[in-house]
């Protein structure tokens, strides 16, 4: 993210104009918490002290400049940076009140309850069919009848339906990167994850495809909540409910989007989104 | 000249060159194999003419004209030298005169110069036979039952029925021994475990006797019926026989029995010297060794080549992809790791040989030692296992060409894109779940690599085996019709061997030279198919996990 490219246009704040003004984050239902989350990669520190609370059934963007840690703070919740052999994590993230490292959660529950969006669209070498059908068939359903009526449904769910029905047994690599993104969130939802993490699923995509996926994200959080790492800040004002602002690994400032954006509390913030950043 | 230096020209001409000279090096390889090789099948001309040595009677020498050279007059006897007529060298050619029961030697000699009088008999006779090499003669007469039965061309003309006969003979008798009379005596052989087994176990139980004693009479009936059948086929068989005068003048008598083939060379026509060709092709790749495997066919060698890879696969591909996953996807990758990564790629420069004695020391005389006195305490002293055999031989290959599978499948594991494992984790597959469905599936085309890698180091390999389980004549086939069908501790032969066998150990060097051609043809052929089979598996997965190349 460019300073210049930032500074080029004024913010459009019409674009802010959906968010229902009656919502206020004291009076949401709390679906992610997260305490006090230092963490580490070897002995460079990654995030500084961490709190933040994440609405249910609520549209959450992580926003800030490259190396800020939302990736990171983003992958901390479906605990994907356990993979990475010099992490070491401090503090508490609470899922519905609930230690999501407690002992007895196996991983792999965790991620079957937090499901996750890649940046580049990652379709197995499957048939379209065989992608959203992976999550159910892990958890050993193999019934045909299910497996039908769950693939249909998570593609009607993710967009994809009209386009991919008559193809179902092609391979999935052979859409093209809007398609291939939205089976990905097709595939994410069959297993009915209660949260929805996407890591900039936009960013790879064509600006019509781009499109399509917010108002995807529109649609999916009556049913899920979401939380989105974006560095296009358009994009988290179109589709984001609130928006935390992090940088250098703390967070600087989290609120209701329209309030973030039209009147930010930290100077920080400010000169970010207005592209006097730097 | 600077700027064509610049303009990358030369470079692309040199890299160029050395891949026209690697391809004229492996066709011309190819070509001389075959072409030497392949010769042999051929029904070559017979030549008779008169041969003149000074100071020794002239003889009629009657045979096919095998091979000629340049000799050095100096090197000649003295009293030969004057052939030469001053010129510093003269030509002598190599003759095939066969009837080595007569002379003791197949071939001969001879020095172009008085080699006078050359004809092509129209009627010359080559008699294949299973015994003693060709004979090369005029037919005289045609007998049954030591009575004369047709002569001259009459007998000729009648001749390919009795042949025909004597086949369909042949084949019963063959069929018989090597068939029945083999399972019988592999169920004798079976009994006679099983009643060693009872002593052995103090078991005195009269029942168990009672029934091994009766199984036992079955069996020998039955050997009685088939022995008495078979004198019976031999009366038969033997009752024929030809009459061939040789080219000393001297009448022969040839059973029929023992009779391959007849024909007459310089008669045929070409289109039937083809059929004649492609026959003898079939019966080499089909056929049993004769004479010291200087004859007839090395199927036996083949099968037991296939086999042994075959085994060899099923044994290195588990193990190989295994060690390789352990290694990549869950041992913590440090001093240990690399350590055992330089050891795995040093144990693929390891001579060959010493896997081979290594298979020897470990494999037959510890492994195999061990499971007889355990298992098979009823065999002693003729060991079952503790014997170098098929299975010793196939794990030894298998953990020569272990460090190829290894390395190739830990190349593919790594080639698979993380975005991949990602996915399939943060779908709440664990580890194991995500390689068993994804990782695994999408490495197979390298797995296959490697695969192919071993067969065909594998394939070629002899020094090893000729410790560990190859024989220069097995008398039985490693998968035949006897259950338990595969028999993992018997020896077999082997295409390497053979031609090993057949250019150094031979008796008769000149009959199997070009048989050494033809087998090493034949080995090629073989780990050619063998590893287009494998390419044509690994295509097909490619085509099935393409995303490689596009992720």
């Amino acid at each position: 993210m460019t300073t210049a490219h930032i500074s080029s246009h004024a913010f459009d704040m019409s674009s802010l104009g959906r968010i229902q003004d009656n919502f206020n984050l004291d009076e949401e239902k709390i679906c992610l918490e997260v305490k006090r989350l230092n963490l580490f990669y070897a002995t460079k520190q990654a995030l500084f002290n961490v709190d933040m609370k994440i609405p249910e059934r609520r549209v959450t963007a992580f926003i800030g400049p490259s190396g800020c840690g939302k990736s990171t703070l983003l992958r901390c919740f479906n605990r994907m940076n356990d993979l990475v052999d010099s992490v070491r994590i401090e503090g508490q993230i609470l899922l519905k009140d609930q230690d999501i490292h407690r002992k007895e959660l196996k991983v792999a529950d965790l991620r079957r309850t937090i499901g996750m969006v890649f940046q580049k669209p990652n379709p197995f070498p499957k048939s379209i069919y065989e992608n959203v059908a992976y999550g159910l068939r892990i958890q050993g359903i193999n019934n045909r009848k299910v497996l039908d009526e769950v693939v249909e449904s998570s593609l009607k769910g993710a967009a994809l339906w009209d386009e991919v029905k008559d193809r179902l047994n092609d391979n999935a690599l052979g859409l093209s990167g809007g398609q291939q993104q939205r089976l990905v969130i097709a595939r994410a939802i069959a297993i009915e994850p209660e949260v929805v993490l996407l890591d900039e699923p936009a960013s790879a995509l064509d600006p019509i495809s781009t499109l399509k996926i917010e108002e995807l994200i529109n649609e999916l959080k009556t049913k899920y909540t979401i939380v989105i790492v974006t560095h296009n800040m358009q994009q988290a004002a179109r589709v984001s409910d609130y928006t935390a602002f992090m940088y250098m690994g703390k967070l600087i400032e989290f609120d209701r989007t329209d309030k973030l954006f039209t009147n930010p509390k930290e100077k920080q913030t400010e000169d970010y989104i207005t592209g006097r950043y730097g | 000249m600077k700027n064509w230096f610049k303009s990358g020209d030369p470079w692309i001409w040199l890299t160029a060159s050395s891949v026209s000279l690697s391809l004229i090096v492996v066709f011309s390889l190819i070509a001389v194999i075959m072409v030497r090789g392949l010769g042999y099948f051929w029904a070559a001309t017979v030549i008779e003419a008169r041969y003149e040595e000074p100071n020794a009677p002239p003889i009629t020498i009657l045979g096919e004209i095998y091979d000629n050279e340049k000799v050095l007059t100096k090197r000649l006897s003295k009293n030969l030298q004057p052939l030469a007529n001053g010129q510093e060298s003269i030509t002598r050619s190599l003759i095939k005169t066969g009837n080595r029961d007569l002379y003791g030697l197949d071939f001969k000699w001879v020095l172009d110069p008085v080699l006078k009088d050359i004809r092509y008999p129209e009627k010359v006779l080559v008699v294949e036979r299973r015994e003693w090499g060709n004979f090369y003669g005029y037919l005289q007469t045609l007998k049954k039952d030591k009575q004369v039965i047709a002569t001259g061309e009459e007998a000729w003309k009648q001749l390919p029925q009795y042949i025909e006969q004597t086949h369909q003979l042949f084949k019963q008798i063959n069929r018989i021994e090597k068939g029945e009379m083999g399972a019988i005596n592999y169920q004798l052989e079976k009994l006679r475990l099983k009643e060693r087994k009872l002593q052995l176990q103090n078991d005195t139980d009269p029942q168990k006797r009672a029934t091994i004693e009766e199984q036992r009479q079955t069996y020998h009936q039955q050997s009685e019926e088939y022995k008495k059948h078979l004198t019976d086929l031999y009366q038969q068989i033997n009752r024929e026989s030809i009459v061939v005068k040789e080219m000393g003048g001297k009448e022969v008598e040839i059973p029929l029995a023992k009779v391959v083939s007849v024909y007459r060379p310089n008669s045929l026509s070409f289109m039937e010297k083809v059929a004649f060709y492609f026959a003898k092709v079939w019966e080499f790749m089909t056929d049993d060794p004769r004479e010291a495997n200087t004859e007839g066919g090395i199927f036996p060698a083949i099968y037991g080549t296939v086999i042994m890879v075959l085994m060899m696969s099923l044994i290195v591909t588990p193990f190989g992809v295994i060690t390789a996953v352990y290694l990549h996807e869950y041992a913590k990758q440090g001093f240990l790791t690399r350590t055992i990564r330089i050891a795995v790629n040093n144990l693929a420069g390891v001579p060959a040989i010493v896997y081979g004695v290594f298979g020897l020391g470990f494999f037959v005389y510890f492994l195999g030692g061990n499971i007889d006195r355990l298992f098979f305490p009823e065999a002693a002293p003729a060991p079952m296992f503790g014997t170098p055999g098929l299975l010793w031989a196939s794990l030894t290959l298998a953990l020569l060409t272990v460090p190829v599978v290894i390395v190739a499948t830990e190349e593919g594991l790594s080639r698979i894109p993380s975005a991949i494992r990602e996915g399939s984790l943060a779908l709440g597959a664990t580890k194991a779940e995500t390689l068993w469905r994804t990782i695994l599936p999408m490495a197979s085309p390298a797995m296959m690599t490697g695969l192919i890698l071993a067969i065909a180091r594998a394939a070629g390999e002899v020094a090893p085996l000729m410790l560990v389980g190859v024989v220069k004549l097995a008398p039985s086939l490693p998968l035949d019709m006897n259950a338990p069908f595969l028999h993992l501790e018997r020896k077999f032969m082997h295409l390497g061997f053979h031609i090993n066998d057949l250019g150094f150990q031979s008796p008769n060097v000149e009959a199997a030279r070009p048989l050494v051609y033809a087998t090493a043809f034949l080995l090629v052929l073989v780990i050619i198919i063998l590893n287009l089979t494998a390419i044509w598996i690994r295509n097909r997965l490619r085509e099935k996990y393409k995303s490689l190349e596009t992720v």
